[in-house]
């Protein structure tokens, strides 16, 4: 069809061609993965921020200084914003872009807001793929927000090459959250609204929590969830090898007054040269594709299976005959996979 | 609700204009279109007709819903629609108006680009309705 066109058109630099990509690749719309593959080949220029935290901590404003400070040394910028959805109608209001106040028609500043449509691990092939789409476009930087409140909102970020977490002051409920699995991923962390009584003791709470973390965090905690269960799958290594003798940076920020934002853009430009000297970025890369190969395996033997299960009469019948006694879900799982197992055995022996 | 289920999600942007400050229409209204399942981004108040154009173009949303109190429409209005043509959006974004729009003013916003206009006593089961009906094809 037209997709051709919408390739070459968002090379070229329009932004209608760019939107409606990215709405292909959120709608997984039949033929996306063409266009990603197709994308795929002009990316790898742009540096890419994750920004995370609470809700409330900042996040929206904190990216609205952030492309404006860039917009002012020349750079071209892309953000997208991810919040939730419902998980009983699906729908969603997305808010990030009230904050938005300091780009007023700038389209230089392409801003997308995006909804987790409720499908596990979705949400982050449709953010990478999105991602790949603003980086071919062209874009310098690109500022990737999520609330941080899970595993989904973790590997969204991990699409980063440079993770800021914000942590609001006053908050120990919210550094105990942080203990539960952000920590490790932040390469930055934002103490914002260092205006408001208790932004030290915070500072001081987060230094020393990642002073204390650093030998004790065991190297596995990056790697959990649906991977291990796949071995073939399994990661090669470390989650962000890069960041290996990276120490963590706290930077205290008044996002809406934009204070503390030069600073926080200093460090994570120290952050991507450290990653350009060390290899850092390359072999994030690496474990990026590693990751996404993976999911995109998971999403289609998936498919591949729901497929064969849909022919042979869907899951009811087989746990009707499970509950009857006259299978057991061992034998229903041996029953879908080895006719596949054998077409592949076959074409391995031609 | 669930028969709605397997049709794409919707976008809609949900947009205040110019010197406007009465918002809770469009907060009703945000909210109906989220509990009737569409992604809805909400612009905040006080935009300008560029920034309307602006999210509305990044965002590829199917719907553009403008609530507009300040009896600025004729002013504001066309220079979004204008904004949308500018690039090559207009033609497949749904344009609604809700609002105080007075009665002679609906023919001509109809004709430069506006679908549908709601005002006041307009239920929010005719207005989605009409959104999924009416949503361009993509």
């Amino acid at each position: 069809m037209s997709q051709r066109h919408l390739v070459e058109d968002l090379l070229d630099g329009d932004h209608r061609a760019l939107a409606r990509v990215i709405t292909n690749i959120e709608d997984r719309r039949p033929g996306y993965r063409d266009l990603v593959a197709e994308l795929h080949q002009h990316t790898g220029e742009a540096d890419v921020i994750g920004v995370t935290g609470s809700p409330g901590s900042g996040k929206s404003t904190l990216v609205d200084k952030l492309a404006a400070t860039y917009r002012d040394r020349g750079l071209t910028v892309g953000v997208i914003a991810i919040d939730p959805s419902s998980p009983f109608t699906g729908g969603a209001v997305l808010g990030d872009r009230i904050r938005m106040a300091s780009n007023i028609g700038d389209m230089d500043v392409f801003f997308r807001s995006m909804s987790a449509r409720g499908t596990l691990g979705g949400i982050s092939t449709a953010t990478a793929d999105a991602v790949k789409a603003l980086d071919a476009f062209g874009k310098d930087r690109i500022l990737v927000e999520t609330v941080g409140a899970g595993q989904n909102e973790i590997d969204i970020v991990k699409t980063a090459d440079t993770v800021t977490v914000l942590v609001p002051p006053g908050s120990g409920d919210d550094v105990q959250m942080l203990k539960a699995g952000i920590l490790e991923i932040g390469d930055v962390f934002v103490v914002n609204k260092a205006d408001l009584p208790g932004s030290d003791r915070t500072v001081q709470e987060l230094r020393e929590m990642l002073h204390h973390g650093g030998g004790d965090v065991p190297d596995t905690v990056g790697h959990h969830g649906a991977s291990d269960a796949v071995e073939a799958f399994d990661s090669t290594g470390d989650e962000r090898a890069g960041d290996e003798d990276w120490d963590p940076v706290i930077v205290e920020t008044v996002a809406n007054e934009g204070e503390g934002v030069d600073e926080l853009v200093e460090v994570f430009a120290d952050h991507a040269d450290h990653l350009d000297s060390t290899g850092g970025r390359a072999a994030n890369a690496r474990t990026r594709y590693a990751a996404e190969i993976r999911r995109l395996l998971r999403e289609d033997v998936n498919d591949l299976v729901a497929a064969e299960l849909a022919r042979q009469g869907g899951l009811d019948s087989f746990v009707g005959r499970v509950l009857d006694r006259e299978t057991n879900p061992y034998a229903v799982a041996d029953e879908l996979v080895d006719p596949i197992a054998e077409c592949v055995e076959r074409r391995r022996e031609n | 609700m669930s028969v709605e289920q397997e049709q794409r999600t919707l976008r809609c942007l949900v947009a205040k204009v110019g010197l406007d400050g009465h918002d809770r229409g469009a907060h009703v209204i945000s909210r109906a279109l989220r509990d009737a399942g569409f992604e809805v981004i909400y612009s905040g108040l006080h935009r300008a007709p560029e920034e309307i154009v602006q999210a509305t173009v990044q965002e590829d949303v199917d719907v553009l819903g403008i609530s507009i109190l300040s009896g600025a429409h004729d002013t504001l209005i066309p220079q979004i629609l204008e904004g949308l043509q500018e690039y090559g959006a207009l033609e497949d974004t749904l344009v609604v108006l809700g609002g105080i729009i007075p009665d002679e003013d609906r023919a001509p916003l109809k004709s430069e680009g506006v679908a549908e206009i709601f005002g006041p006593g307009a239920s929010m089961n005719e207005m989605i309705e009409f959104i999924r009906e009416n949503a361009p094809e993509r």
